[in-house]
């Protein structure tokens, strides 16, 4: 294993690339099924945001600690584990302390073990960088995730509730066909277009669409 | 070569049809067990035969013998729900003729819902229950349907967008994704109803049941490899990527939330899998039509299977109101 010959990143690129270049919903289109499912509010998106991020950091950092001890061979199950147990301690913190929220998002929660952005930042990264930069890629990757989930759940607060944050903005009837779960697909198509776009005109028109998820 | 597939075709028929035979059984018997809510009575006098609920809000009770028309007042009946026996609905009317009863109630009546039927005059008390084909039926339908995983509960989409560019690939997935859930929702129903909840350890059901999931898929695979090899060749490849998804995942968490019985769990999995199949199916045509059709160059791939999605979606909702018993 070549994992120490060259230098890790630094945590503002590790953080840059989570946002922004590699996001896990617009980019790599990993975890695509919370990213419709609880996006009809900002703060749903956030507290799933929050869940994940959480998650994500805690498994990354204890598979950083870990990484020597693990037999490559069980490696898979293993991950699996550790992200069962912080699923289950967040899962618990969150019910305890946000009761109201966790009702509306309970079910994502408990499903957070098998999103494919989390079992693959360990894999990728967290099994073969130390603790410091595993902290930050994941730290990237988790507010990504967040930020990427707020984003839909605001287009489609505003869009299908007239609100933001539970903020009324406008008191006219709101499209409802946003709230719905067809709405949800269509934002993230228009989301996700838009990106794409974005992208062509930064880099000149030679990019390629966001990948293809097939996991998560 | 040809012969060697030949058994591996044969049974993907098979099991492409078993289960749309079965829904379409279901389908045709549901409207006809209607009447199944009935129990016996085994008392002397006049006893009730049946008790059935017609929709929207009257109760037909049938006699064995003659039911005097003097008796047929109001104050005669007492008709509340199981669950508040002690507070009676009202009731708008109550209509003898011969041996049948109708009861008029003031507000709607479910035949999947439980109630407590009392008479005074002649002295009869009875539980109204639901026939559990009803509710079975029901259930399907809302798994499978009304609630369609990919389209109203957003799980599996990973799967949902991945699998879904060829149909032949679509069915396979389909198929291996149904039989796969059906093992594993019973697993783990076992597991929660025999060890998580007499021991409780209900906090443990994430890490239990994503064990239970791996654990089966294994299972299987390996079961399969030896026992059908050329079953295994078509759709082994599935089996793998099935082991950590949403779904799969999803059904025992929603059995072990609502309690159910064995045959529910059974009937949730299967409801979910052929609904899964159907989404992932639906959505392998439209999208080989759409490798002709011109997309513009920001929507090129994901963007646009997502709209799509959307319209499918939007169909769904049409189901929403589906039920054979209201």
């Amino acid at each position: 294993m070549s994992e120490t010959t060259e230098r890790p990143p630094g945590a503002l690129q590790l953080l840059f690339n989570g946002i922004v270049s590699e996001n896990p919903v617009f980019r790599l289109a990993l975890s695509l099924c919370p990213a419709v499912a609880v996006t009809t509010t900002v703060a749903n998106g956030f507290i799933l945001g929050v869940a994940v991020l959480a998650v994500q950091v805690l498994s990354s950092l204890t598979v950083a600690i870990a990484r020597g001890v693990i037999h490559p061979r069980v490696r898979i199950p293993v991950y699996t584990i550790i992200i069962a147990v912080w699923v289950s301690a967040i899962d618990m913190a969150l019910a305890a302390f946000v009761p109201a929220l966790y009702a509306q998002v309970g079910l994502y929660i408990k499903l957070i073990v098998a999103f494919a952005i989390i079992i693959s930042r360990l894999e990728v990264f967290a099994s073969r960088q130390p603790l410091v930069p595993s902290f930050w890629d994941a730290v990237g990757m988790g507010l990504g995730f967040m930020i990427a989930l707020m984003v839909i759940g605001a287009l489609r607060e505003v869009l299908g509730a007239g609100s933001f944050f539970g903020i009324v903005l406008f008191k006219t009837k709101p499209l409802l066909f946003f709230a719905l779960p067809a709405g949800g697909f269509f934002s993230i198509a228009l989301l996700m277009a838009f990106f794409n776009a974005l992208e062509r005109k930064l880099t000149g028109g030679t990019a390629k669409p966001a990948a293809g998820g097939h996991h998560g | 070569m040809v012969e060697r597939r030949m058994p591996s075709i044969r049974t993907t028929r098979f099991s492409a049809l078993a289960p749309l035979a079965l829904v379409a059984a279901l389908l045709l018997g549901a409207p006809m067990l209607r009447g199944i809510g009935a129990v016996q009575a085994a008392d002397g006098g006049n006893t009730i035969e049946s008790v059935a609920i017609d929709t929207p809000d009257q109760v037909r009770i049938t006699f064995r013998g003659e039911f005097p028309a003097a008796q047929a007042t109001a104050e005669n009946f007492r008709f509340a729900e199981a669950a508040a026996p002690d507070a009676p609905m009202a009731l708008k009317s109550v209509k003898a003729e011969g041996r049948v009863v109708t009861l008029t109630a003031t507000q709607a009546l479910h035949p999947t819902e439980r109630y407590k039927l009392e008479v005074a005059d002649p002295p009869i008390s009875r539980d109204v229950t639901p026939s559990p084909w009803a509710t079975l039926v029901t259930l399907f339908l809302s798994s499978a349907l009304i609630n369609n995983f990919v389209f109203t509960r957003y799980l599996g989409l990973c799967i949902f967008f991945g699998v879904s560019k060829k149909r032949d690939a679509a069915v396979g997935m389909g198929v291996t994704f149904t039989a796969v859930m059906i093992f594993t929702a019973m697993t783990s129903w076992a597991v929660d109803t025999f060890a998580l909840q007499p021991l409780h350890l209900g906090f443990l059901q994430v890490l239990v049941f994503i064990g239970t999931v791996a654990a089966v898929v294994q299972f299987l695979d390996t079961m399969l490899r030896k026992t059908h090899p050329a079953l295994h060749r078509s759709f082994g490849v599935y089996l793998m990527l099935i082991t950590t998804n949403c779904i799969i995942l999803a059904v025992p968490l929603l059995n072990a939330q609502g309690k159910v019985s064995m045959l529910e769990a059974l009937v949730l999995a299967l409801g979910s899998g052929l609904g899964f199949a159907l989404a992932l199916f639906l959505m392998s045509c439209a999208r080989e039509k759409m490798e002709l059709a011109r997309v513009p160059k920001a929507f090129e791939g994901l963007p646009i299977a997502f709209a799509l999605a959307g319209l499918f979606a939007l169909a769904f909702m049409g189901f929403s109101g589906l039920d054979f018993f209201r």
